[in-house]
C-alpha cells in the first residue's frame, strides 16, 4: 500500500502521450530518474533487472534509427524483453487498422508500447486501446515527449539549469513535432524561447504558446544561451514551402558567423538526422567544443530508461 | 383519414406571422383546414374528440436543406426509410438529398431510381439535388435542365467545390437560362490541401493541418464576382468564420443570393475537438468561438438565410480511426431542432427566427411550398415541447449511423409527435 501511495505521487499519467499532460513534478521525477542511468550507461556493466519479466513492444509506423535503437537499448538495458515489429512485414501492410493491431498486440500481455505514428493523436488513440503504458516516440507533427526531455537533460548536464537561459529553436517549426515538446517542456522549466522560421514554416498562432516568433535568423540568436536546429522536413511538405535549400542555408542555415550573433558561450543542439549543408554547417556541427549533438544521443537512452523505468510500474 | 382537431398549442409559423396560442384542424384529406387562434373548443363538434396540447409549441414541419442520405451506394451508412425515421424523430419532414452517392446523381436515369425509393421507402418528403458536374469531377456540366425537369430540386457537388473559374462562370449562365438553384460548398482546395481542422491554435496544438478561413472566403469572394455578372439562383450551402460573414455583409446588398450554415459551426467551436474527437471532424471546419458568435449574428441580422443539419452518416469504422485518416461529418438530423433551441435557451436567437431559418426561408430558397401551416396546405408539422430536458446517447438515436456531435450532450426542447400530410408519423 505504501509504494502504491508513494508512486501516485510521482507520476501522475498513466501514459507518456506528451508533454502537455505532464506536471513539472513528473518532469521533475523523470529528469531525476535519468540522471542516474547516465553513469550507469557509461560504465562497462550496463545491465540491470528493474524490468526482467516485463515486455515492451517497439511499434514504429515511421522509419528512425535513434529512437528506435535507443528505446532498444534503454529496454534491454533495464532487463525488459523487447520486440520491436517490423512494419513493413506486418498485418498492417493488409489494411488492419491501428486498433486492431492495439487490440492483437494487447492480448499478448506487454507492459508497454512505444509507438511512433505519421498521424498525430495516434498514440492517443493507442493508449485508450490496451491495458498497458504507451510512452510517444512521435507522433506526426505533434509531440515527441522524450527527445524533448533528452534535450532538457542534455541542457541541464552542461549549463547546470534551465531556468534563466534563453534558447532559441530554428527551423522547420511547422513540421515539428520536436519543437511543439520542447515550447512546451522548455517553458515549464523557466526558460525564454525565440522561435526561429520563414513564415510559411511557422505554425499559426504559435506566439500564443508563450514564445518570441522571428522570421530573421541573427535577430532571434541574439543572446541565446542554446541553439537548437531543426531538420528540414521534406517529406512532410507536400506543395512548395521554400524556394530551393541553398536559399534556405543562405538565410535559415546555422554558420559560424550566424551564431556570432547567439552568446559567446551558446551551445548547438540538433535533434538529428541532420541535413548539412542545408540547415547547419557540417564543421560546427561536429565542432566538439560548441556542440552538444552527440550528448544528446547519450543522454536519449539514459532518458528512455527512466521514462521505462517509471511508466512501467 | 379522420378530421383531427388540437388544441391550445403555442403555434408559431413564421411564413404566415402566426404567433399566438391556439389550435389546427387536419382536414379528412391530410390538409390544414383552419389555425391559429380563432380554433377554439367551439368550433369542433362535441362528439368529436380532441388533443389537448398543453402549451406545447407547435411548428411547420423542418425542410432541412442538406442532408446525406447513402442510398444509392452507401446503404450500410443510412437508407432512404432510416433517414426518415430520424427525420421524424427531430421534427423534420422535407430534406434536400446531396447527390454524393454511388454512382453519383449525375443523370436522368439515376432520377428515377431515386425518386421511387424515396417515394416507396420515406415517409418524409424527399427532394433530391444532382451534382453540377459529371461525376462530380468538376469537369462537365450535368443536364440541368432535364434533370429539373425529373423534378431535382437543386444543383451542387455537396461535399465538393467547383474550382475551375470559367466552368462556375458557364454554370452561373446556363442556370440563369434554367432557372436553377445552384448551391456551392465554398472551399479552395489548394489552401485547404490536407486540413482536418481550422488552421490556429488547435491546430498548432493538435500538430493537425489547418484549413484556413480564407479558403472559404475566397470562393465565396469570387463566385459572387461572377454572379455580379451572370445572376442566377445561388446558394452558399455553408459560412463557417465570422471573415465570411462580413463579406456575405458586404455584398447582400449588390447581388442576390442566399447562404446557409451548418448547426454544428452554430453550436460548437474547434475546443470541442479536444483529444482528437473524430467525430467533430467537419467541413468546413469548427473555427473559433469568435467565428461561432458571428454566425449566431448573421442569423441575427437575417446575412444567414437557413440552418442546416449537414446530416453526414459514417459508420464508426470509418471514426475508430486516428484523426488524418477518419471521415468527415457527422449525424446530426434528429438534433437540428433541440440543438437550434439552445440558441434560443440561451439568448442568442428568438425562436420565431430559429424557425423562420429552418422552416420557411429554405422552402422559399427551393420554391417549394412546404415549411408553412396555411391553410389548404399538407399538414406538415411537429408537436415540441420546447423545455423538455433529454441528454443525446448514441443508443437512443436513430439514424444507422451514429456518428453524432453531441454524444451526452444535454439539451432542453424535445419533438413529441410529427406530421406529414396530416398524418401522425412519429410519437414519443
Amino acid at each position: 500500500m505504501a509504494a502504491i501511495a508513494k508512486k501516485a505521487i510521482k507520476i501522475s499519467q498513466k501514459h507518456l502521450l506528451g508533454i502537455q499532460n505532464l506536471s513539472i513534478s513528473d518532469v521533475k521525477y523523470i529528469l531525476s530518474e535519468a540522471k542516474q542511468f547516465i553513469s550507469l550507461n557509461r560504465s562497462k556493466n550496463k545491465k540491470l533487472n528493474i524490468l526482467r519479466g516485463k515486455t515492451q513492444i517497439n511499434l514504429f509506423f515511421e522509419p528512425s534509427t535513434r529512437t528506435q535503437s535507443s528505446f532498444e537499448l534503454a529496454g534491454k538495458r533495464l532487463g525488459a524483453d523487447v520486440m520491436s515489429i517490423n512494419i513493413i512485414n506486418s498485418a498492417i501492410k493488409k489494411g488492419e487498422t491501428l486498433i486492431d493491431t492495439a487490440m492483437t498486440l494487447n492480448a499478448m500481455h506487454p507492459d508497454i508500447i512505444v509507438i511512433r505514428h505519421q498521424d498525430s493523436g495516434a498514440c492517443n488513440l493507442l493508449s485508450q486501446k490496451v491495458n498497458c503504458a504507451v510512452l510517444n516516440a512521435g507522433d506526426g507533427r505533434r509531440e515527441h515527449p522524450t527527445q524533448a526531455l533528452l534535450d532538457a537533460l542534455t541542457i541541464i548536464n552542461r549549463k547546470g539549469k534551465i531556468e534563466g537561459l534563453k534558447i532559441a529553436i530554428c527551423g522547420d517549426i511547422l513540421h515539428s513535432r520536436v519543437a511543439r515538446s520542447n515550447i512546451y517542456l522548455l517553458n515549464m522549466l523557466g526558460a525564454e524561447l525565440n522561435i526561429i522560421a520563414p513564415t510559411n514554416l511557422m505554425p499559426s498562432n504559435i506566439e500564443k504558446f508563450g514564445v518570441n516568433t522571428f522570421s530573421n535568423m541573427k535577430n532571434g540568436l541574439k543572446n541565446c544561451d542554446i541553439v537548437m536546429m531543426l531538420r528540414l522536413q521534406n517529406e512532410r511538405m507536400t506543395s512548395s514551402f521554400l524556394s530551393s535549400n541553398r536559399e534556405y542555408y543562405e538565410y535559415y542555415g546555422l554558420t559560424p558567423d550566424k551564431l556570432e550573433c547567439a552568446k559567446e558561450d551558446a551551445l548547438i543542439m540538433h535533434p538529428g538526422p541532420m541535413n548539412r549543408g542545408i540547415e547547419i554547417d557540417t564543421n560546427l556541427a561536429d565542432d566538439i567544443n560548441v556542440s552538444l549533438i552527440k550528448e544528446q544521443v547519450e543522454l536519449g537512452v539514459a532518458v528512455r530508461m527512466a521514462c521505462l523505468k517509471i511508466f512501467c510500474e | 383519414m379522420k378530421k383531427k382537431y388540437f388544441l391550445n398549442g403555442n403555434i408559431l409559423d413564421p411564413h404566415n406571422s402566426i404567433e399566438e396560442m391556439g389550435g389546427l384542424i387536419i382536414g379528412e384529406d391530410g390538409k390544414i383546414e383552419a389555425i391559429g387562434k380563432k380554433v377554439n373548443k367551439n368550433n369542433i363538434p362535441s362528439r368529436e374528440k380532441f388533443v389537448d396540447l398543453k402549451e406545447k409549441h407547435v411548428f411547420p414541419g423542418i425542410v432541412d436543406m442538406r442532408v446525406f442520405v447513402g442510398e444509392p451506394g452507401f446503404e450500410y451508412k443510412e437508407n432512404f426509410k432510416t433517414l426518415s425515421n430520424a427525420a421524424l424523430t427531430g421534427g423534420v419532414t422535407s430534406v434536400v438529398t446531396m447527390p454524393n452517392t454511388s454512382p453519383v446523381i449525375d443523370n436522368v436515369s439515376i432520377v428515377d431510381f431515386l425518386k421511387r425509393r424515396g417515394r416507396d421507402k420515406a415517409k418524409i418528403n424527399i427532394f433530391p439535388t444532382a451534382s453540377l458536374t459529371k461525376n462530380l469531377e468538376g469537369t462537365n456540366m450535368t443536364e440541368f435542365g432535364l434533370l429539373q425537369k425529373k423534378g431535382i430540386i437543386g444543383f451542387t457537388d455537396g461535399i465538393k467545390t467547383i474550382q475551375n473559374t470559367r466552368l462556375m462562370s458557364r454554370i452561373m449562365k446556363s442556370a440563369h437560362d434554367l432557372n436553377c438553384l445552384i448551391m456551392q460548398h465554398a472551399e479552395d482546395y489548394e489552401l485547404a490541401e490536407n486540413g482536418m481542422v481550422n488552421d490556429g491554435i488547435i491546430s498548432t496544438k493538435l500538430g493537425l493541418q489547418g484549413i484556413s478561413e480564407l479558403a472559404e472566403k475566397i470562393i465565396i469572394e469570387r463566385d459572387l464576382t461572377l454572379l455580379d455578372e451572370f445572376n442566377c439562383r445561388y446558394h452558399i450551402s455553408q459560412l463557417s468564420s465570422s471573415k465570411s460573414v462580413d463579406l456575405v455583409e458586404k455584398r447582400k446588398n449588390e447581388v442576390s443570393f442566399s447562404c446557409g450554415v451548418s448547426i454544428n459551426n452554430l453550436s460548437l467551436n474547434e475546443n470541442d475537438i479536444g483529444d482528437f474527437r473524430t467525430f467533430l471532424k467537419l467541413s468546413p471546419p469548427l473555427r473559433k468561438e469568435e467565428d461561432r458568435l458571428a454566425l449566431v449574428k448573421g442569423i441575427n441580422r437575417d446575412l444567414i438565410d437557413v440552418i442546416v443539419s449537414d446530416h453526414k452518416p459514417e459508420d464508426e469504422e470509418q471514426k475508430r480511426l486516428t484523426f488524418s485518416q477518419a471521415a468527415t461529418g457527422a449525424s446530426g438530423i434528429e438534433t437540428l431542432l433541440p440543438l437550434a433551441l439552445e440558441l434560443f435557451h440561451n439568448d442568442s436567437l428568438k425562436l420565431n427566427k430559429i424557425i423562420k431559418v429552418l422552416t420557411s426561408n429554405p422552402a422559399k430558397i427551393l420554391k417549394i411550398n412546404k415549411g408553412n401551416l396555411t391553410v389548404g396546405n399538407d399538414a406538415d408539422f411537429c408537436i415540441v415541447d420546447i423545455y423538455k430536458p433529454w441528454i443525446v446517447k448514441k443508443e437512443t438515436l436513430i439514424s444507422k449511423s451514429k456518428n453524432t456531435s453531441i454524444e451526452d450532450k444535454k439539451l432542453q426542447g424535445k419533438v413529441t409527435n410529427t406530421f406529414v400530410k396530416g398524418e401522425e408519423l412519429f410519437k414519443i
